[in-house]
């Protein structure tokens, strides 16, 4: 897990530690969505559900994939899940200045 | 230039009342050579600002601090300065180009007050938050409704939280000195925050004194260049901390719950330095000039053995001492503690100045409403909670709106002090001053 600076490393007036391109709107969330490909019917409501458009049905792979860099973690997904394939956890890097 | 100039040796007559608590000696050689100048407290604020070679004044005006900007684009008009001067079109704005030229390495002043300063709330707190140390002149004024032009000190009262230091001072003389002192502080790497210096509302901002100032090269010397501390940009380079084509960085962007918090501490951190360069500054001053204002942050005024005493921000304080002197005469152990600083709040300072007297009169030249109490009050009485002995605390809402605050006002305030001492306890504990109740 990536350690989060204190006030005593961070720069001055929230001078950016890294160039804008590379901050994510994805890094606004806590919890973030993980599948259970054995319980996933592919029955396709969390695509549908997704407010944010960030899981797309790829039919080459015959599976949904989660877009992580733009996922907000509401946690929609989770809870429309007709199988309860999703759960919602903690990432292990809890990365994003 | 209309202004008389008297030419004369840098020995200029310690003002007894002044240097009373001076750490600094008065009679130690100063080099400085001086000239007497006939200013207002704006002028002086204008004439400090001309010396201290600043790259950008972007105002707007309002009264009473008009005189420091029509001031000083007269200067700019005349050629006398090479500073760019932007007009804006509210004082938002003002403090919005302020923040930009500043953070661009550009040493940056304004003034304001009332309303204008209410208008600029919101990019006060940009302002601390962007560490851009602008200088601001604040000629202290009554906020509307009803309208007032009159001088308290309710509009910078009301910024105390904007992450903005604050010094107020006493007379002219002091606005002169303090405006060059605050560029050094608000530009200090440990510090790099913004600066309000504040004077009394036609009291000091315009009213006619004797003023002693530095000659350009002397000021030139004391305030030096703008200093840059350096930051780690997105691109890893070490730079100085400006906004730089050669060297982006970015300021001021987004930060959500995990790092805000972090970056609001660095300004808790700066405050507490602030407190020492503050001092340390006004020292190297009273080196040069030969004046200096208790220890910068306080100004203990025949406090040693003072068994009642009155705690006062802003010109009030030179009233006060005279009626301090008058009771002295007669015998009466009457002190004075003028809070010169307010924002970083020299806690320990005023604890140690105050826990041998036994009651204490605070001066609030503002309202702080259903806060039981004024803000400097509550600062005060805050400061005092921790002391081995405490005084008895009284506050003195005295003076809104300009209304007239006269010796004998300051002087009955005393004689409450006597009955409360005397009694041991406190009657109410807000009370007013020349309020027709």
């Amino acid at each position: 897990m990536s350690r989060e600076k204190t006030w005593k490393e961070i720069a001055l007036a929230g001078v950016c530690s890294k160039s804008s391109t590379g901050f994510m709107t994805g890094d606004w969330k806590t919890y973030q969505p993980i599948r259970d490909l054995e319980k996933c019917t592919k029955c396709l409501m969390c695509v549908l559900y997704c407010p944010e458009g960030a899981i797309k049905w790829m039919p080459e792979f015959g599976k949904v994939e989660f877009d992580y860099n733009f996922c907000k973690g509401c946690g929609i997904c989770a809870n429309e899940c007709p199988t309860k394939a999703i759960k919602m956890e903690l990432p292990e890097s809890a990365e994003g200045e | 230039m209309t202004k008389t100039k008297i030419a004369k040796a840098a020995k200029v007559d310690a003002n007894a009342k002044v240097d009373a608590n001076a750490k600094v000696d008065a009679n130690a050689k100063v080099d400085a050579k001086q000239e007497m100048m006939a200013f207002n407290g704006d002028e002086a604020v204008a004439y400090a600002v001309k010396q201290s070679d600043v790259d950008v004044v972007a105002a707007y005006p309002i009264t009473p601090q008009t005189i420091i900007v029509e001031k000083y684009s007269e200067y700019v008009a005349n050629g006398e300065v090479l500073t760019e001067f932007i007009c804006t079109e509210s004082e938002h704005s003002a403090m919005a180009a302020c923040i930009a030229a500043s953070a661009t390495g550009a040493r940056t002043f304004t003034a304001s007050a009332s309303a204008g300063l209410a208008l600029m709330h919101e990019m006060l707190f940009v302002a601390s938050g962007c560490r851009t140390p602008i200088v601001m002149a604040v000629a202290n004024r009554a906020l509307s409704a009803p309208l007032n032009i009159n001088g308290d000190q309710s509009d910078s009262m009301a910024q105390r939280d904007a992450g903005w230091i604050h010094i107020y001072v006493e007379n002219a003389q002091e606005a002169y000195d303090t405006i060059l002192q605050a560029f050094r502080i608000a530009e200090h790497v440990d510090v790099q925050l913004p600066v309000i210096v504040g004077l009394d509302g036609f009291i000091v901002s315009h009213t006619l004194e004797n003023v002693d100032v530095l000659l350009d090269d002397a000021v030139k010397a004391f305030v030096g260049e703008r200093i840059l501390p350096n930051v780690v940009t997105h691109e890893g380079k070490t730079v100085p901390f400006k906004l730089d084509p050669d060297n982006p960085m970015t300021m001021g962007p987004i930060a959500l719950p995990n790092y805000y918090f972090e970056f609001k501490r660095q300004q808790e951190e700066a405050m507490k330095n602030a407190l020492k360069v503050i001092q340390q500054v006004h020292d190297e001053y009273a080196k040069v000039t030969g004046r200096s204002y208790g220890n910068a942050l306080i100004e203990a005024y025949k406090l040693d053995d003072a068994e009642i005493a009155v705690v006062c921000v802003g010109s009030a304080a030179g009233t006060a001492k005279d009626v301090v002197d008058e009771l002295r005469s007669e015998g009466v152990k009457a002190g004075l503690l003028r809070l010169r600083t307010f924002r970083p709040f020299p806690a320990d300072e005023v604890k140690n100045s105050l826990q041998n007297v036994k009651a204490v009169a605070v001066m609030d030249k503002s309202m702080s409403f259903g806060g039981n109490g004024g803000a400097v009050l509550h600062e005060v009485r805050h400061a005092m909670y921790d002391a081995t002995a405490r005084p008895l605390i009284v506050d003195y809402i005295y003076g809104l709106g300009g209304r007239d605050t006269n010796p004998k006002d300051i002087k009955k305030v005393f004689n409450d002090l006597h009955t409360i001492a005397h009694n041991n306890r406190i009657g109410k504990l807000v009370n007013y001053v020349g309020l027709r109740e």
